[in-house]
């Protein structure tokens, strides 16, 4: 089958998501003897437009001529491509711009979709899809019954996979009428720190950090892993932290190689957004604080004793790898 | 300003998730229901705010079955001046879209709410769906939202930062965490609520565009290994060569 891969512009790059995306829609397209395309829009550095082209599909069609935070015009954008390239399945990240374009597409299509998928979809017999439901807790297979079909993948759910092949990036600016919302400014929130969705490795912490004074040693521990920082609903709702690190049943899904939860008690609704973590470690005082029945490993000890010993002990690790 | 509030049923946040019939069917047995959190705490409360602030009629829709009308008296206690089921089960994120854009084509709204998304299906896909089908605008994921004569401004979360968008009323916005604060019904409203009208419609629609064909739980974890507290460099020992995660 064809497959069209919609790579997201996030702020002039193309992010984890979308390379995973296209690593994803390269493969079906190969196994079911169709084509791949990619269509991606606005604005983009050169690495971000190399980087796609890495992935296995030989075609990326880019559309400048976009407003490319608006809703209608990214949709029709992804209709045109989809008459253009004859594609029967469109995969999107399930990332902040692919999550909220995919339902659009798929009801102007009428194109059955699959939302969160974290596997590859069964090819043979039915078109089913594997995918995250009941926060986490459960995994539901999905059939399309639609001849156009529509995947949303859950960021982490599968490795990118680099080859060693060329692209053609073709010009594509199809008619996309005006726009249907006013971008009136976009806060930087200074950005640079790493995207918690699809960060590898994230550190977390919870009520048990007492104040918000506290969090140094959780983001040096995080800057020494390279990892990304997280934290449990009540922390981001008594304001200790920003509402967008909230992990879990109300915030956001994750599922990161690595999970340290630290002062995080396990209820739960926390436990929903990070049980996809391939390992989990909890650091916690109390040995029968329920995330210990969720973790690969555990220590039982004061963060603020043990926090600092594994600032010290990442450093040392660094420091024999180097 | 009419103002029309998509509320979804959902498990409680505690509930145990099992199967049965073969693992084709979620198991309802001994499961609270609530409202969906985002369709309660957010666009319900935020559409109260608004109607509060510049009058108006607050009406709330479900698609499902009569095992709905407990949620949505809640809802309606909570302050909701009317009710519309729509009596069909949700079979798929489409079916459900596709009703409610039925209805709010003879039922004009100014404002459409819906939640992020349903925690038991996670999809985030009905908002969008109902606003492609009637062709009005969207935006998914409002942390706040405002209303200005015909203009909706909101405020939404993206990748490193927030955007300010404005859209054009009739729309469909799906509202996420931030957009209101949770309000407990009090005795007063939960007793109005059972006279408030909860009108009961006809499906239109019966088409679904996927068919949910069984469910699975993850494996069990094994046990945690436990790492002495006097010995952390052995725990990264074992991250490292064991569980290859750094
Ligand atoms: C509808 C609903 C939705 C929810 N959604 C979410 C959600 O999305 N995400 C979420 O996180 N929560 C959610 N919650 C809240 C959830 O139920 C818990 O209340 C919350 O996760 C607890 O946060 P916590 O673990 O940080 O705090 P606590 O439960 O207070 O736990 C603190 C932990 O820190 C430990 N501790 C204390 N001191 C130390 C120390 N010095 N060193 C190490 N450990 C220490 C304690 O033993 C304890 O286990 C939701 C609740 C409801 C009702
Ligand atoms: N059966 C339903 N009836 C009414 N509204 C629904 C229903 N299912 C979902 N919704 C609305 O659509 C939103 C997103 O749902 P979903 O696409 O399942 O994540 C929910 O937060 C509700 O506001």
């Amino acid at each position: 089958m064809n497959v069209l891969v919609f790579a997201e512009n996030d702020n002039g790059k193309v992010a984890k998501a979308s390379f995973e995306a296209a690593t994803y829609g390269a493969k079906i397209a190969a196994s079911s003897g169709g084509e791949a395309s990619i269509i991606t829009y606005g604005y983009l550095d050169a690495a971000s437009l190399n980087g796609l082209a890495s992935y296995g599909i030989p075609k990326i069609l880019h559309c400048t001529d976009v407003s490319d935070l608006d809703p209608s015009q990214l949709t029709k954008l992804t209709i045109a491509a989809v008459e253009e390239t004859n594609a029967e399945l469109i995969v999107f990240p399930h990332d902040y711009t692919g999550k909220s374009i995919a339902p659009l597409v798929s009801a102007k299509m009428k194109a059955g979709m699959v939302a969160g998928a974290i596997d590859y979809p069964e090819l043979s017999g039915d078109f089913t899809v594997k995918t995250n439901v009941f926060s986490g807790k459960a995994f539901a297979q999905v059939k399309i019954k639609t001849d156009k079909k529509i995947i949303t993948l859950i960021p982490n759910a599968i490795s990118k996979v680099k080859v060693d092949a060329a692209a053609e990036t073709i010009a594509f600016s199809p008619d996309l009428g005006a726009p249907s919302v006013t971008v009136k400014e976009f806060k930087s929130e200074g950005g640079e720190g790493i995207n918690l969705t699809e960060a590898e490795l994230v550190v977390s912490a919870g009520r048990g950090l007492k104040g918000p004074e506290n969090w140094g040693m959780i983001e040096e521990l995080a800057n020494e892993l390279g990892a990304a920082t997280a934290c449990s609903r009540p922390v981001s709702d008594i304001g200790w932290r920003p509402h967008h690190e909230h992990v879990g049943q109300t915030g956001i899904a994750i599922r990161p190689n690595l999970y340290i939860a630290i002062g995080i008690s396990g209820a739960i609704q926390h436990l929903a957004g990070v049980n996809g973590s391939k390992v989990i470690v909890v650091i916690n005082t109390d040995k029968e604080a329920p995330f210990f029945k969720a973790a690969d490993y555990g220590v039982v000890g004061d963060a603020f004793e043990v926090v600092p010993k594994m600032i010290e002990a990442v450093k040392a690790f660094k420091a024999g790898q180097a | 300003m009419n103002i029309l509030v998509c509320v979804s049923k959902a498990p409680d946040t505690t509930s145990k998730i099992t199967f049965k019939d073969n693992d084709t069917k979620f198991n309802e047995n001994g499961v609270q229901f609530i409202v969906n959190p985002y369709d309660e705490w957010y666009a319900l409360v935020r559409a109260l705010e608004l109607k509060e602030a510049n009058g108006g009629k607050v009406t709330i829709i479900s698609v499902g079955s009569a095992d709905y009308e407990p949620i949505m008296r809640k809802a309606l206690a909570i302050g909701a001046d009317e009710a519309v089921r729509i009596d069909s089960p949700a079979s798929d994120a489409y079916q459900v879209a596709a009703e409610i854009a039925n209805y709010v084509s003879s039922n004009p709204f100014d404002l459409v709410l819906t939640g992020k998304e349903t925690i038991n299906y996670n999809g985030s896909q009905v908002g969008g769906m109902i606003a492609a089908i009637v062709d009005v605008p969207y935006t998914s994921n409002a942390a706040k939202l405002d209303v200005n004569g015909s203009t909706a401004t909101v405020e939404r979360d993206k990748q490193g930062g927030v955007e300010i968008l404005e859209l054009a009323l009739p729309a469909v916005i799906s509202a996420a965490k931030g957009m209101a604060e949770q309000r407990i019904p009090n005795m007063r409203g939960i007793m109005a609520a059972r006279s408030k009208p909860l009108n009961v419609i006809p499906a239109t629609v019966t088409d679904s565009l996927t068919e949910t064909i069984s469910f699975s739980l993850p494996p069990a974890k094994g046990d945690v290994k436990l790492v002495d507290s006097e010995n952390i460099k052995e725990l990264i020992n074992l991250l490292h060569n064991e569980a290859k995660a750094i």
